[in-house]
């Protein structure tokens, strides 16, 4: 019989088009996702060597990072940023890569878009020349960011040089409890593991709990998968990834529909596959989490405090917490739940979903935002926000005092006009508590989108189980 | 891409964990269209003052750093984005070459597109080149690439391993694309071959 294999074993070994006598593969790539930010380089080295894109019809463009998330009938103001846009509809023109402008309802953040429109689909080789490309793991898609360089050679060639990863998987059990969601179970991973925990590593997620979250919980936990230090995150398709895909304007249709279906169901790890790796976590064992610094593994849960430097494993990390505590201007022993917050963000690839501003509205509705307390809402896509609009989520935000926005990456990494003041301190949905990460100087402290939304309503950080 | 074979030069220590790319090179410089010119904005967040002028505590505003064409420094190094800006900044700067006990995996596969050599040690020998790398005018190493080997100062070898694809393209300056092209009949049959298997990824 043949060796068990996993599911990115499979994926790998249906797109290795020939491997060098050290290892290195030459694999295929299905399909890529552009953006502004990462492309132009790629695009002008193709220029200057007078090569063209070999399929341009496997890729797909949008505009995200930079984009103002206010009035899209006025030009964009930032001339750095209307010149990034602008050289991107240049070179999808020269060159011929499908693209959605910033006037098109489909316009969003990359990772929303690719799985939106069935661009994304099970047992394809994706990338982006973004890290958070991992989301589209929860397809079953082997997805990875690369840089510009990379980019270019996937856009000339189709194909990338890579050496096998090795294997992890997750497996997370338990039922958790009301309050507790994806993305509490990510960060509790992430600080189980640190961020350099999966380094090398593509971790598969499994286990009933990753079974029992939908479609929308599976790009959360996928997405933040490279804030543990692993290029991609994976989960095994099955009927819930059929019934989100079935229909979307990019999947397959009629008998090819049917027979991907078939094939879509020979993906999952074989019984007996072996890991490199195996981590367990109970998902009935977490509360709410929080971060407290600087690092997304600085992770707490919201009952807990601020914790002591003096409790670090190493010199280094001691350091490191120093810093991180000086940073964001917090004392050791501070209880997480009377850290007081100026701004609130709901959005970005992690939390920008249709889900998750629906666990935001139910925490928002009827109640009001703090005094002295900016909350914003940025839908991941222009159809999130016409979908959020048709149940009514807009008016939940705008009547308790959040601004409601236009698609885009916004404060999550704020290169457009969204950002952190110097020492303002966020609750953020998104994926990053690095220094000067939502602004220079800007304070972070990464949660679900119902605990934002419980922070933007007591003016510090509060545990959503208080919510009725 | 330039060459690397060997290098002498100052090597500067960031003895400073898990330094991200966002620390590397801030967002709002990403919003340049070329390659060249990032220097100046490396590190920008702990090497300038608010009022924009250099702090004279941060390492590469000291002499003989500011002319560090290596870096040592902490475990995961490059973690966070893939923005290929971080390792654009690292060049533009002057750095060639940086020495650490493990990097973030993307920063790794761009800084080598790049002409950067990325060396892993484990802790204790990078400790050992972290202080050689304190020694002001004396914190020179030499990287002979084709030997495997760093010496220090007092003239001791310090063997690295790496991948004989990276070290090749390296030596030789290669253009990673070009000798790609070279196999597009082999990219060609393992398009048509999957074309019929799965005929839905060819639409």
């Amino acid at each position: 019989m043949a060796q068990p294999k996993t599911l990115f074993d499979k994926i790998w070994d249906s797109h290795v088009v020939e491997t060098s006598k050290e290892g290195t593969c030459l694999l295929y790539i299905d399909r890529q996702l552009v953006h502004e930010v990462t492309s132009a380089q790629a695009f002008e080295g193709l220029r200057l060597t007078g090569r063209k894109a070999r399929r341009p019809e496997a890729n797909l463009a949008v505009c995200d990072h930079n984009v103002p998330t206010t009035d899209r009938g006025k030009p964009i103001e930032d001339e750095d940023s209307r010149i990034q846009v602008a050289e991107l509809e240049r070179n999808v023109k020269e060159f011929g890569i499908p693209y959605f402008p910033l006037t098109d309802a489909r316009q969003g953040i990359v990772h929303i878009v690719g799985p939106e429109q069935g661009f994304t689909q099970p047992g394809m080789t994706i990338v982006c020349g973004d890290s958070h490309t991992a989301t589209h793991g929860a397809f079953g898609a082997l997805a990875f960011g690369v840089g510009t360089s990379e980019v270019e050679h996937v856009l000339a060639t189709q194909t990338l040089y890579q050496k096998p990863a090795k294997n992890m998987r997750i497996t997370v059990t338990g039922t958790p409890h009301a309050g507790v969601g994806a993305k509490d179970i990510i960060l509790a991973i992430i600080g189980k593991i640190g961020t350099a925990g999966g380094t090398g590593h593509v971790v598969e997620f499994a286990g009933p709990a990753i079974e029992a979250l939908s479609m929308e919980g599976r790009m959360t936990v996928c997405n933040m998968t490279i804030e543990a230090g692993a290029r991609a995150g994976l989960v095994a398709p099955d009927e819930k990834t059929y019934a989100y895909m079935k229909g979307r304007p990019m999947a397959p249709k009629g008998e090819e529909w049917e027979k991907a279906v078939a094939y879509w169901k020979t993906l999952p790890s074989d019984a007996g596959a072996k890991y490199d790796r195996e981590v367990t976590l109970d998902a009935a064992s977490i509360a709410p989490i929080v971060t407290w610094g600087t690092s997304p593994e600085d992770v707490v849960e919201i009952t807990g405090a601020v914790p002591d430097p003096a409790t670090a494993r190493d010199e280094n990390k001691r350091r490191a917490m120093i810093r991180s505590l000086e940073y964001m201007g917090l004392k050791a022993g501070t209880k997480m739940t009377d850290i007081a917050i100026q701004t609130a963000f709901i959005g970005s690839c992690t939390n920008g979903r249709i889900e998750d501003l629906r666990q935001a509205a139910a925490i928002a509705k009827g109640r009001k935002v703090a005094a002295g307390v900016r909350a914003l809402v940025v839908p991941g896509s222009g159809l999130v926000k016409e979908q959020a609009e048709k149940e009514g989520l807009d008016r939940v935000f705008t009547e308790a005092g959040f601004e409601w926005r236009e698609a885009g990456c916004s404060m999550c990494l704020a290169m457009n006009p969204d950002k952190l003041a110097p020492g303002e301190r966020s609750a953020s949905t998104s994926n990053r508590n690095f220094e000067g990460r939502q602004g220079p100087g800007g304070r972070t402290h990464l949660m679900s989108p119902a605990m934002v939304a419980a922070a933007a309503i007591a003016g510090h950080i509060a545990d959503v189980r208080d919510f009725d | 891409m330039e060459k690397f074979t060997t290098l002498t030069a100052i090597a500067a220590p960031l003895p400073m964990i898990n330094v991200d790319t966002d620390k590397i090179i801030p967002a709002r410089w990403l919003k340049t269209i070329k390659r060249t010119g990032l220097g100046p904005a490396l590190f920008e967040a702990i090497r300038y003052k608010k009022d924009g002028s250099e702090d004279p505590d941060f390492i590469l505003n000291k002499e003989p750093y500011r002319n560090a064409k290596i870096l040592v420094t902490g475990e995961n190094f490059g973690c966070g984005s893939s923005r290929e800006h971080a390792p654009w900044a690292l060049l533009d700067f002057g750095f060639r070459c940086i020495i650490a006990p493990d990097f973030a995996d993307i920063f790794y596969s761009n800084s080598f597109k790049n002409g950067i050599l990325l060396i892993k040690l484990p802790q204790e020998t990078v400790d050992k080149l972290m202080s050689d790398a304190e020694k002001g005018a004396n914190a020179r190493l030499t990287v002979d690439l084709e030997r495997q080997v760093i010496v220090r100062p007092d003239g001791e070898e310090v063997h690295f391993d790496i991948d004989p694809f990276r070290k090749h393209c390296l030596l030789n300056g290669l253009d990673e694309i070009g000798l790609t092209l070279q196999k597009a009949d082999a990219i060609s049959g393992y398009e048509s071959q999957h074309k019929s298997s799965t005929p839905w990824l060819f639409r």
